[in-house]
């Protein structure tokens, strides 16, 4: 964890006084609904279809068992006893009371947490990947590097009023964990010949109604100038994003409409007024940060084989258990993706049992993941099979990372205002189909992703299957796309949407296909897709639709 | 007469005639020339903010301090209401006429409830990690 300092502390709490002030104001009717809509959302705060939704941040997904535990107390005491993680890292609460928000905000700050900037047209948490610091194939510590980023963010004067909301992305290894590509700017740390350290700056990348994949502006920008590039990238963007229509205000709309090239000088030549101004990074305060983040005592261990281990410790060990850069230690995912459980949602009750194990087995601390899953990132491998054991009583132990019921899915239609349909009973009804693990693991890795609307918090481009929410006519229909990758790759639309019922099958058929056109178990379902193209899945999902006529009407309908 | 905030005060004066105002999607390097001596000289620089969301005037007050060395007056005006005074500020304004409904008394209250900055800004130039160094 990064530990405040006094000023950081006091930045947290003068923001809770000035928001406690702001609602007071609007409840006395002193403010208008509109002006406090805008400050509200800087503090995390929907409102939303049955209830106000409050966003908290949990800066690049990292969080400590006292925090948790803090959570856990807030949503008892403020909610109905149980958050929802979601794909941005953060924890939502669906049902407080915006007179209590103040209070809940309060409670935050105590163990150094906030909502700032969780929503509105401003810079977002920064969201990195969740085996920083632990990975093999690390070549920076992405967590220092989101802290500065986040103090460069927090309260920015000048960017607090973007044309549309902003997301930065930080990868500190040479595997892309973080979906840089994905992002408004994703940085990716590389080295140079000489072995320096530098950042890959990509821009506009983004999901949404319009995805695309992020540019590649500087191959490497040296590390101390990455917050002065920042900026650059920032004020062109505020001063030429487009503010005339909200679906096109996403830096990605510029970067498109200007050209890459264009862009990227627009930004040198704002840039060449700013390098190695103030805002130039300093070995000393990268060191500062550091310094401030707690990292465990590792002791020296053996690596420990758990070679011979049986079904179902196994096949926990193979998909939720992962390699780290000590021996004797290993990564552990918690999975929250049970059958019957909307996935990323934690009770109050879990949260304290997952506190206590991440103080037993993991350090005091936890990450959470994009994929809506929490992270042990520092167990001892010694202590593996007492952990398995901890978790399955808890229903934490689902060995599905990676696998096709590891679904990641936006809060949808039960609770979302945006959404046009429901998403968590689409993800169940596909669990409870593919509720065979054997069957499961012989499919073999496979990210499924369900968004509930266009806005696309389920990252459903970027799936390996793909699920969108539409709206025909004020009825829910689904549309797939497959082939998408985290790693930059936006699924391709199969054909006309689906019927809720329909998901189930349509879904079995695409994995029935990929398993009869699959080289080996070693070519995976994506791999497939981009191998052969769309083409025989289409077929097998669309092929006999005219056989029954209460299919082919659906057909036309869509 | 209008009601301002100058310098953190209360004044109430009529508008000057020579003020220069500048729209958000104006480019303030067009008057870089009279900022540096030559033509006209500026007496007074108004930015206006049509929208209380539209944050483009916040770079533009940015870059006539920052880049083009203005000194004198620098005025937010449209839709400037007590909670965006702070970020005004730090970018560099140092008057506001607040919009219709404003009560200027209680909005000077918003210069202080934030105290301290980390970013570099036309108030700050000097970022916090830069001065925690120091400490």
């Amino acid at each position: 964890m990064y530990l405040y300092d006094d000023i950081d502390q006091r930045l947290v709490e003068e923001r809770v006084a000035q928001f406690r002030d702001q609602t007071r104001r609007f409840l006395e009717g002193k403010l208008s609904e509109d002006d406090f809509r805008q400050l509200r959302l800087r503090n995390g705060l929907y409102v939303q279809r049955y209830a106000p939704m409050l966003r908290i941040a949990i800066p690049y997904g990292l969080l400590s068992s006292r925090q948790l535990r803090k959570l856990a107390d807030i949503a008892r005491r403020y909610d109905r006893g149980y958050g929802h993680f979601s794909t941005r890292q953060n924890l939502q609460l669906n049902w407080p009371k915006l007179e209590d928000v103040p209070e809940i905000l309060a409670e935050l700050a105590t163990v150094q947490m906030h909502a700032i900037q969780t929503s509105g047209n401003c810079v977002r948490n920064i969201t990195t990947d969740h085996f920083a610091g632990v990975a093999k194939d690390e070549i920076v510590d992405s967590f220092v590097w989101c802290e500065l980023i986040r103090q460069w963010s927090t309260f920015h004067p000048e960017f607090n009023y973007l044309p549309r909301k902003f997301k930065i992305a930080v990868n500190g290894a040479l595997a892309d964990r973080a979906a840089t590509f994905v992002h408004d700017i994703g940085l990716h740390a590389v080295r140079n010949s000489a072995g320096e350290v530098g950042f890959r700056v990509i821009v506009g990348g983004g999901l949404g109604r319009t995805p695309v994949i992020g540019h590649v502006i500087r191959e490497f920008l040296p590390w101390r100038h990455l917050l002065t590039y920042l900026d650059a990238i920032l004020r062109v963007y505020n001063r030429y994003g487009r503010r005339d229509n909200i679906h096109k205000a996403r830096i990605k709309i510029l970067v498109k409409e200007r050209g890459v090239d264009k862009f990227r000088d627009e930004v040198e030549a704002e840039w060449a007024h700013l390098e190695d101004g103030p805002a130039t990074v300093t070995a000393q305060e990268l060191r500062r940060i550091e310094a401030r983040f707690t990292r465990p005592q590792y002791e020296k261990l053996a690596d420990v084989s758990y070679a011979d281990a049986m079904a179902p410790f196994a096949a926990w060990l193979k998909r939720n258990v992962h390699p780290h850069q000590r021996p004797g230690y290993a990564a552990v995912t918690v999975s929250l993706k049970k059958t019957g459980v909307p996935p990323g949602d934690v009770t109050s009750a879990q949260m304290e049992r997952i506190a206590e194990l991440a103080d037993h087995y993991a350090f005091g601390e936890l990450r959470v993941t994009h994929e809506q899953n929490l992270v042990f990132a520092d167990v001892r491998q010694a202590e593996l099979p007492g952990l398995w054991q901890e978790l399955r009583k808890l229903g934490l132990a689902t060995p599905n990372v990676g696998l096709l019921t590891n679904i990641i899915s936006c809060p949808g239609g039960d609770f979302c205002a945006l959404a046009n349909a429901k998403s968590i009973p689409v993800a169940e009804a596909i669990q409870r189909r593919f509720d065979d693990l054997d069957y499961l693991h012989d499919i073999g890795e496979l990210d499924l992703n369900i968004s509930g609307c266009i806005n696309a918090c389920g990252h459903h481009h970027v799936g390996h299957i793909g699920i969108l929410g539409v709206d025909k006519n004020g009825e829910e229909w689904y549309q797939v796309t497959i082939g998408g990758a985290q790693q930059g790759r936006i699924g391709r639309i199969i054909g006309p949407s689906f019927a809720r019922a329909d998901v189930p099958d349509v879904i079995e058929r695409l994995v029935d296909t990929y398993l009869e056109l699959r080289d080996s178990e070693a070519e995976r379902f994506v791999d497939v897709v981009h191998r052969t193209g769309i083409e025989p899945f289409r077929t097998s999902v669309y092929g006999n639709l005219d056989q029954k006529p209460a299919d082919r009407r659906r057909a036309l309908a869509a | 007469m209008a009601t301002l905030i100058r310098n953190r005060q209360i004044v109430a004066e009529p508008s000057p005639p020579e003020l220069v105002v500048l729209q958000p999607a104006d480019d303030p390097a067009a008057l870089a020339a009279r900022i540096a001596g030559r033509g006209t000289p500026i007496r007074a620089i108004a930015v206006n903010f049509p929208k209380l969301g539209d944050g483009r005037g916040y770079s533009i007050a940015r870059l006539l301090r920052e880049r083009y060395g203005y000194r004198g007056e620098l005025r937010a005006v449209g839709e400037v209401a007590r909670d965006q005074l702070h970020a005004m500020a730090q970018c560099g304004f140092d008057t506001f006429e607040l919009r219709a409904g404003e009560d200027p008394q209680e909005a000077l209250a918003a210069f202080g409830e934030i105290g301290e900055a980390y970013q570099a800004s036309a108030a700050q130039p000097v970022p916090l990690f830069r001065r925690r160094a120091g400490k």
